[in-house]
């Protein structure tokens, strides 16, 4: 038989912290409905956290008075909500058409070799995720990635390692 | 009514109805998922596509989804057409492309309705040989097993849990191939209604777990229709029977009663009808050793009884026969109400209002229809769970509105969720502490008990000047001024109460429909009174005003009556012990009848053993004063018999049934409800197993290799066999719904006259009561209660669905969800006494052990009193007490499964 069932999810709850809280209030001047805030909180909250997870989710919840349940239904919608832990690099991979056409393959090949990482992967080291991501909407400079908030074109192994290792001195 | 033509046979349809939803009504076959009755259409599967033509002379057509087309007049469609017949095909050929086809293994097969909706699209080869999508599964309590493989997305889990039944422990994740219909974390599924997912849910994800422990297929189990015995509702069901125990109970239709629905205790607390424990054999106790008796040894002994000086005390969780039985054996003037005397009390200002023309008592059905709804002190969900549901559709009496405004019709159930939002019609709660419909009313006054009694005669006189007056608080006027304008400006206002809590509730609700009365022009206002066993109302026409229990008690006690007949009844949760006691030892003789053991069969000299609900035929009488008639569904296989059995000499219950009609007062139309002057078709009884009934010859192989005769039944209509006429033909009664092509529940629509309709077969019950007193008048307001001393607390009394009800607490699915008993405090009061959430405290007089449940919505100064299922009768406290910390603490529950939304938390350091 579980425990309370309310009250240990809620005890469970990480509280938000001073900065998020803010930034999920001001939010909640822009929209009638608190539940409408969900996906900017979850939004706060990964970009404060890298991640979402089980305690952020329910802090959320605890803190918009919304149901765990219909949060985790939007947080899970959404594939940029990353409810796993990732790596403090989350690269985007496109490998939709228009990059495929422009030989994207070849260039993820590379990235797993580098890094040793497939898709939905961490680095060992905690530096980088892999995701692929349909379209990045930067055909005509195909192959593109994104790194955290940096977009990244034309790409190739040589520029690939650049990349990788002028993240990894951050 | 509008004109459309359907693969070229012109029909009558309603037009405000959309076109699946007709071509049902007609009886035409036409598949569909996430389309359902009760919650109409929503267009997501894409199974009931059908081609509609512009005109006549359109030959092409187009695809359009008959969910979420209107039946408009003129209009002109096919289901028959080779194209549509085809996108049926594929629509279900890819929602099963992830499905394991674990049919064999699977709890749904036999009555699934993805199985009869994949056979009756045509889709019959597997192309897809790609990997299938696996899920995890998760733990969702006692009552649910979860297998989301067999999920084809239909949505109507999610659309009933949330939607329907406002459970928020359940939702839709994740996107595309990945979406899951599952809780946040494993855990119990929070809702009092998670068992209708085992219905409404289309395949096998949701299975009921209990069932699954002991499973059948459908068609092997027995089945007649039953009545639920867990409340004062009455919801029709249908239980099923093998091999000689009870295996599970399914919603049976009712249109005025249950609709589709029924509440957790009404399905998983059958289980009471296998408990090892029941009491199978008439036995003596002599000297402390029980004695079985022969049947001229209860003869005899029942002739001993029926000499003068014999006293019976009814019960309300008896059927009407039985009581009446009792009462012809033992005198009108020496049968006694086997309630409490407070309850006795409320029970005689409510049946008074019965039959005052002022009110009407709505049927489930009719409290959906309410558009402003106020709740005087009254737990609904734990008391009268499937009201509760009821009250969460009243609410959105508004947003039809608002569609009906704007153009759109009701059955676009996204489109009118979407249009209202929040917007619902107005459902105020006037009670000590939180409950778990506060989420969707309107306003909430959390007072004590002689507060909410008061704001209740301030409502009445700010309605109507007629009201007498009453004392004003300046606290929450406005809010009462609010509630009563918004109960004046109603087209169909509802006032609630019941009487857990003595009468004074009732009278103060009883003054607000009055006075709603006279202030408008309506005829009647509704007024529903709850009380809480399942013949509550047919024991208190049964039994005399003056025969209360504690009458009877006195008079076993000075020695004026020797000998008591209690039936069905275990005197200890109804009246003080000490009482009890002093009775049961001074009287001569105490013959027990019941199904279980009970504090007072152990202080019985004779016990004979009654059979349960499942095991006779019966009548009950539910709150608003509907007769129905139950079925026996199954044999008990040892001695007990159905109580009037042993006490009467009426061989059937339709001869009992009609000396009732015509000897007991208010029981006139009773007669009413037994299937008709010619229930046989063709000299045929209606079979209570279905054509496919396997394995009749060889059940009891292991016992005798001969087969032995079907037992025959002489009480009823209906036969312990296969043969004779079954529902879809022209029977009288419709135990379980199976039509050629539907197997599963969702055939109920072949029995309706229309979807959401009566059925055909079915009966929805007689209201016994007739309304004919036209001099009622208002009740005075209540006097003030004496405030508490600083010690003390006053007391409320609470009720569990789990819990609260004596039989179905017998029940192991739901001794699972059980919790000890406990005592609601608020922050205040138990920070006073210096008690922590979990403690065991004592409680004055008796000093009864009670588990502390701190909660931020009771109204400080209450303590809300749940009694457990039999540790502490409610009859030992009244009014005040005092609470202490308990020097032993120790529970064997806890109150670890309590489900409420204000369960109190010390804040917790980050």
């Amino acid at each position: 038989m579980s425990q309370q069932v309310i009250a240990s999810t809620a005890n469970k709850a990480r509280k938000l912290s001073v900065q998020e809280i803010a930034e999920i209030e001001h939010e909640m001047t822009l929209y009638p409905d608190k539940r409408a805030v969900g996906l900017e909180a979850l939004k706060i909250v990964q970009k404060h956290q890298g991640w979402v997870s089980d305690e952020s989710l329910l802090g959320i919840a605890k803190y918009l008075d919304i149901p765990a349940a219909d949060l985790e239904g939007v947080a899970t919608f959404f594939n940029l909500v990353y409810r796993q832990k990732v790596g403090k690099n989350v690269i985007l991979f496109c490998d939709s058409v228009s990059c495929w056409i422009m030989g994207c393959e070849s260039i993820k090949g590379h990235i797993k070799e580098q890094l040793a990482i497939d898709y939905g992967e961490t680095t060992q080291d905690g530096d980088f995720t892999l995701i692929p991501v349909p379209c990045l909407g930067d055909c005509d400079r195909a192959p593109v990635m994104m790194v955290g908030p940096d977009l990244h074109r034309n790409l190739t192994p040589e520029k690939i390692d650049s990349i990788i290792a002028d993240y990894k001195n951050k | 009514m509008a004109k459309i033509v359907i693969d070229g046979v012109e029909h009558e349809v309603n037009p405000g109805n959309n076109l699946l939803q007709e071509c049902l009504s007609l009886g035409l076959d036409l598949p569909y998922f996430c389309w359902h009755p009760s919650m109409g259409s929503v267009g997501a599967c894409r199974q009931c596509a059908v081609i509609q033509y512009r005109d006549a002379d359109d030959k092409e057509g187009m695809l359009v989804m008959a969910c979420m087309t209107p039946a408009t007049d003129g209009a002109i469609i096919s289901i028959e057409d080779e194209g549509a017949k085809s996108f049926r095909s594929d629509v279900v050929e890819s929602l099963m492309i992830s499905h394991p086809h674990d049919c064999p293994v699977c709890e749904e097969g036999g009555e699934c309705h993805l199985q009869d909706m994949t056979q009756m699209s045509g889709h019959n080869y597997r192309r897809y040989d790609k990997k299938k999508r696996t899920h995890h599964n998760q733990y969702l309590g006692p009552f649910i097993n979860h297998e989301m493989n067999r999920c084809i997305t239909c949505y109507r889990c999610v659309r009933f849990y949330g939607d329907y039944a406002g459970g928020t422990d359940l939702s839709a994740q994740a996107s595309h191939h990945h979406v899951y219909f599952g809780r946040h974390e494993e855990g119990v599924l929070e809702s009092e209604f998670s068992g209708n997912l085992v219905e409404v849910c289309p395949t096998g994800v949701f299975t009921d777990k209990a069932f699954s422990e002991n499973y059948s297929r459908k068609w092997d189990l027995q089945t007649a229709p039953s009545v639920c015995v867990g409340c004062s509702v009455g919801c029709n069901t249908s239980p099923g029977e093998r091999y000689g125990s009870l295996r599970r109970i399914v919603n049976r239709y009712n249109s005025e009663v249950n609709g589709y629905f029924l509440c957790d205790r009404g399905r998983f607390g059958f289980d009471f009808v296998n408990n090892r424990d029941r009491l199978l054999e008439p036995v003596q106790r002599i000297d402390n050793t029980g004695e079985l008796l022969a049947d001229d040894q209860v003869k005899a002994l029942i002739k001993e009884f029926k000499a003068e000086g014999t006293i019976g005390i009814g019960s309300p969780r008896a059927s009407n026969e039985s009581n009446f039985a009792l009462r012809v054996m033992v005198g009108e003037e020496n049968f006694y109400a086997g309630y409490s005397d407070v309850e006795h009390e409320s029970m005689q200002v409510i049946l008074d209002l019965a039959s005052d023309t002022a009110f009407h008592t709505p049927s489930v059905r009719e409290i959906e229809a309410a558009d402003a709804v106020l709740i005087l002190g009254e737990d609904v969900t734990n008391v009268a769970p499937r009201i509760a549901l009821a009250l969460r559709q009243s609410v959105r009496n508004k947003a039809k509105d608002l569609a009906d405004e704007s153009r759109i019709p009701q059955w676009q159930d996204a489109a009118v969720r979407e249009l209202a939002q929040h917007e619902r019609s107005p459902l105020s709660i006037l009670s000590p502490a939180i409950s778990r419909l506060d989420d969707v009313a309107s306003d909430r006054i959390i007072e004590s008990l002689s507060a909410v009694v008061s704001m209740g005669h301030q409502i009445a006189e700010k309605i109507s000047a007629s009201a007498p007056n009453a004392a004003a608080s300046t606290e929450h006027s406005q809010l009462i001024e609010k509630i009563a304008m918004q109960l004046k400006a109603a087209k169909r206002p509802l006032i609630i109460a019941g009487n857990s809590n003595g009468s004074d509730m009732i009278k103060a609700a009883a003054n607000i429909a009055r006075a709603l009365r006279d202030d408008s022009d309506k005829s009647a206002i509704d007024l529903c009174l709850l009380v809480p066993e399942v013949n509550s109302v047919g024991m208190a026409l049964m039994a005399g005003a003056e025969n209360r229990l504690g009458a009877a008690l006195e008079k076993l006690q000075s020695g004026e009556a020797k000998r008591v007949i209690v039936l069905e009844n275990d005197l200890y949760r109804r009246a003080a012990k000490a009482a009890v006691d002093a009775a049961l030892t001074k009287a001569e003789k105490v013959l027990v009848l019941d199904q279980l053991p009970t504090a007072t069969t152990a202080n019985a000299d004779v016990i004979l053993p009654a059979t349960a609900f499942s095991e006779h035929e019966a009548t009950y009488i539910n709150y608003e004063g509907r007769a129905q008639l139950s079925f026996q569904v199954h044999q008990c296989q040892k001695q007990a018999q159905p109580s009037w059995r042993w006490i009467c000499d009426a061989e059937h219950v339709d001869d009992l049934v009609e000396r009732c009609c015509n000897e007991a007062l208010g029981f006139e139309r009773l007669r009413e409800v037994l299937p008709g002057e010619n229930p046989f078709v063709a000299g045929m009884k209606v079979p209570r197993q279905s054509h496919r009934y396997s394995g009749r010859t060889a059940m009891i192989a292991n016992i005798n290799v001969h087969e032995p005769k079907q037992m025959e039944d002489k009480d009823s209509v209906m036969s312990f066999s296969m043969e004779g006429i079954p529902a879809q033909k022209d029977a009288s009664v419709l135990a379980s719904s199976w039509a050629p092509k539907w197997n599963s529940n969702q055939s109920i629509s072949k029995f309706q006259d229309e979807v959401n309709g009566e059925l055909k077969q079915g009966h929805v019950g007689c209201l016994l009561i007739e309304r004919k007193d036209s001099s009622g008048s208002y009740f005075e307001a209540a006097e003030e209660l004496i405030e508490p001393s600083a010690k003390q607390l006053r007391v409320v009394f609470s009720y569990q669905i789990f819990g609260s009800d004596e039989l179905s607490a017998r029940s192991k699915p739901i001794q699972a969800r059980m919790t000890d008993a406990y005592i609601g405090l608020s922050p205040v009061d138990a920070k006073k006494r210096g008690l922590n959430q979990g403690d065991v405290a004592t409680i004055s007089p008796l000093g009864s052990p009670a588990v502390i449940c701190i909660r931020t919505g009771i109204k400080a100064g209450t303590a809300l009193l749940y009694c457990g299922d039999r540790n502490i009768s409610p009859a030992d406290f009244s009014g005040l007490i005092e609470v202490e910390k308990s020097a032993i603490q120790t529970t064997s529950r806890g109150i670890g499964s309590l489900i409420v939304s204000d369960f109190h938390e010390e804040e917790i350091s980050s």
